[in-house]
């Protein structure tokens, strides 16, 4: 191996702390092992925005030349290790509007592995995570998404057990004991020692065929030459009452808004405040939401006057975004069993989700 | 090995680093640490992609108490241009920054910044300017202070940042100079990316960088002067002929300043206007500015590998411009290439800002190469080796066919070369059916 790199996918804001310190450390504990190494970030939506996946990519080289290549490119070749800091990103990444919505393990190297922090089965992710042509990995590591804040870390031992994991999987590119090394060089060498050790042994790693896993529909958007643009940064308008196909905007979200149909009062305050013209009126006046369109920002819930009404569910439970207004009208004991199962499945809605 | 060729490499320090450490850091954490080594005073700035992150880096060093500095966070970039050139002028070491249109709405104070001759430092995050809104380099921001009495400088690493933001005050706070200096980092690929740096001791940068002292020019109730005062007609000449005056003597300064600065922190020798990559004997060369210069080593090295006379010369002081320096490069060779990433409308041959500069620059000679413009890595696009290596047969061909005048090309844009229809005023896209 000449060069490799890990991709740390992580949301914004809260967790770009998270994924610069698990890159910075990787590089770090790789030249103890005499390898050169750098760091890239790739967004483009704002990474400081609540939500917006990211990325943050460690590469480690033997060579010069290696590196150079791989450090003037948008995203390093040869990603050996798709680490996600939230599983709820295992649905696709869209913080590059323009590539519509990318599988996660888009460019995982052949054979690589795809390390997860869930609490999740492997079952139910590969529910979730695309097939690809080749054999690759999928590594769970137990815990839940960690969140930091704007400026403060959350120290809670994520980072080193990540990186941990990471020696596991990929030890040919740092293995556990340079990790162990740049660890005792820093602070609390002990904890971060012990944090490593635990990511290395809790890790399990399950080999995934090809052509094992959901669907893949990705198609990457087409993009015109230059003769075929509009002069003058001219495009076309997205109509009243539609949204725009390629940018969906919905891989931003954690938790999406579930509606007790019954018990909705009409008032339209959920329209009225959805910055993403998500609620779409049905006959009866009730608000059916166009689930692409979420962000999940959870304003709807919060402002929601009825206590049940709208309710933040966990992403990882939903499979599909399509509206869920049909079932309720096809048959309204069948959609409360759904409602209820989702809440189930989520362990309840989330608490004081929303802006504050 | 070269300082930028460390700073990718990561090949142990030489001897003279010894009293500094290793860190892993990005482009505007490196100007960040320089500025705290440095001892700055005065720190203005006003937030855009990407140059904004050496603000972060400085805030999080003054709330760590690592710094002691008056940061001011001005409400726009002409006020926050105008904080730092009345910081200079009190006897103040003041450092400003913005990246693409941010740098262009401060427009005014820039270029009074440097008719006060103020050596006051600017990073400038290269950035293409707005519309399109994009985050990705494109390097028409800073040079639109090219003519103005800016000293400019294009670095390719992490550690090349640093290095050069100790250099540019060192040579902007000369009294023979006194002229502002703006440093450009590539956007993202050097904003935001970290490299390996070796990060030096205090004690051995005051050593390099004395004290600012504006001498008798320094307002304060002690000097009473009156700085500024309307022109006119009689007086404006003189004056741009002192700073024509300052600009020429920069190049001396950068000379010794550099010497002093590889003797000092330890670094091998080299040429401190251009990068120049294995130019002995080479036929072909490309020329590029910034992180560009990554891909065209690593194109040299294949080139090299596969028996082809080829270099990469890469222009790190832009002003002023390196001409002595890229004629004795150029003189015995047959073909340049030029990469610009930048454009400029309507300019001879519909080329860049570089090419314009270099073919003048190479004017005098008796025997001038063919040199070859093309356009490459506007708002951020990828330069691959592969481009490299396209640009430089490409070099090779129009250089056979004898062409004195070659057509630019634009590397990577989607589409057709040239569209006949295009030219003549008609849209393709409509022709074909599309809404115009």
């Amino acid at each position: 191996m000449s060069v490799g790199a890990v991709d740390i996918t992580y949301r914004g804001i809260f967790q770009k702390n998270l994924a610069g310190v698990i890159t910075k450390e990787l590089v770090k504990a790789a030249r103890h092992e005499d390898k050169i190494g750098g760091t890239v970030q790739r967004y483009g939506d704002s990474p400081e925005r609540n939500g917006i996946p990211a990325k943050q990519f460690s590469v480690i080289a033997d060579d010069a030349d290696s590196l150079r290549v791989e450090m003037t490119k948008y995203e390093p070749s040869n990603v050996v290790v798709v680490a996600v800091m939230d599983d709820t990103l295992t649905k696709g990444v869209e913080s590059w509007a323009w590539y519509g919505v990318r599988p996660i393990n888009l460019n995982l190297a052949p054979g690589g592995t795809l390390l997860v922090i869930s609490r999740r089965s492997a079952e139910e992710l590969l529910e979730l995570i695309p097939r690809r042509e080749y054999a690759w990995n999928l590594a769970i590591l137990p815990g839940e998404p960690s969140f930091g804040g704007l400026w403060v870390y959350n120290d809670d031992g994520t980072d080193y057990r990540t990186m941990g994991a990471v020696s596991r999987v990929a030890g040919d590119l740092v293995s556990l004991d340079s990790l162990l090394a740049q660890a005792a060089s820093g602070q609390d060498g002990e904890l971060r020692a012990e944090q490593l050790r635990e990511g290395h042994d809790s890790v399990r790693a399950y080999p995934v065929d090809a052509g094992v896993g959901a669907e893949d529909t990705y198609e990457p958007v087409e993009m015109p030459g230059w003769t075929q643009m509009r002069e003058g940064l001219v495009i076309p308008a997205v109509p009243v009452g539609e949204t725009n196909p390629l940018f969906k905007k919905y891989t931003t979200r954690t938790a999406r808004p579930l509606v007790k149909f019954d018990a909705c009062v009409k008032c339209q305050i959920c329209y009225t405040v959805c910055p993403d013209e998500c609620f779409i009126p049905t006959p009866e006046g009730h608000w059916d939401i166009r689930y692409e369109s979420c962000c999940g920002c959870g304003i709807c819930a919060q402002s929601c006057p009825v206590t049940g009404c709208i309710e933040m569910v966990d992403e990882a439970v939903f499979d599909s975004n399509e509206p869920l207004h049909g079932v309720y009208e096809n048959n309204r004991e069948e959609y409360e069993e759904l409602r209820q199962d989702k809440l189930a499945k989520a362990g309840g809605p989330i608490p004081h989700y929303g802006i504050f | 090995m070269t300082a930028t060729e460390q700073a990718t490499s990561g090949t142990p320090a030489p001897a003279g680093h010894e009293a500094g450490h290793e860190e892993i850091i990005t482009g505007c954490d490196a100007v960040a640490q320089a500025l705290r080594l440095l001892d700055v005073d005065v720190l203005a700035g006003y937030p855009i992609r990407p140059y904004d992150s050496v603000m972060s880096a400085v805030s999080k060093m003054i709330a760590n108490g690592q710094m002691d500095a008056e940061f001011i966070v001005a409400e726009s970039e002409h006020s926050q241009f105008e904080i730092g050139k009345h910081a200079s002028l009190v006897g103040a070491r003041a450092f400003i920054g913005s990246a693409g249109v941010g740098w262009m709405y401060g427009m005014e104070a820039l270029v009074v910044t440097a008719s006060l001759r103020l050596p006051v430092i600017a990073l400038v995050g290269n950035r293409a300017l707005d519309d399109p809104g994009a985050f990705g380099v494109e390097h028409n921001d800073a040079l639109m202070v090219r003519d103005t009495g800016w000293l400019l400088y294009w670095v390719e690493s992490a550690q090349e940042a640093l290095d050069t933001t100790l250099l540019a005050y060192r040579v902007a706070e000369d009294k023979r100079v006194m002229l502002p200096c703006a440093l450009s980092m590539d956007g993202a690929f050097l904003t935001h990316s970290q490299h390996i740096v070796r990060v030096p001791d205090e004690e051995r940068v005051s050593r390099f960088v004395p004290p600012y002292d504006l001498g008798d020019r320094r307002f304060h109730p002690d000097n009473p002067v009156s700085i500024a005062p309307q022109f006119n007609e009689d007086w404006v000449m003189e004056a741009r002929r002192q700073s024509d005056a300052a600009m020429r003597r920069a190049r001396t300064v950068i000379g010794e300043a550099t010497a002093d600065f590889q003797r000092l922190f330890g670094r091998e020798p080299e040429d401190p206007f251009v990068d120049a990559y294995r130019m002995e004997d080479a036929e072909y060369a490309l020329i590029g500015m910034g992180t560009v210069g990554m891909v065209g080593k690593v194109a040299v090295d294949r080139m090299r590998a596969a028996g082809k006379k080829v270099g990469f010369v890469r222009v790190k002081w832009f002003r002023p411009f390196p001409r002595p320096e890229l004629r004795a490069l150029l003189r015995n060779v047959k073909g340049v290439g030029i990469v610009d990433r930048d454009y400029s409308f309507g300019s001879s041959s519909h080329a860049g800002v570089l090419y314009t500069e270099v073919t003048a620059a190479l004017y005098p000679e008796p025997r001038r190469p063919v040199v070859a413009p093309f356009i490459a890595g506007l708002g951020g696009r990828e330069v691959s080796v592969e481009n490299m290596l396209e640009m430089e047969d490409s070099v090779e061909r129009v250089t056979a066919a004898g062409e004195l005048d070659p057509t630019c090309q634009w590397i990577g844009v989607r589409g057709p070369a040239t569209d006949p229809r295009y030219e003549q005023g008609e849209n393709p896209r409509t022709a074909e059916g599309g809404a115009r």
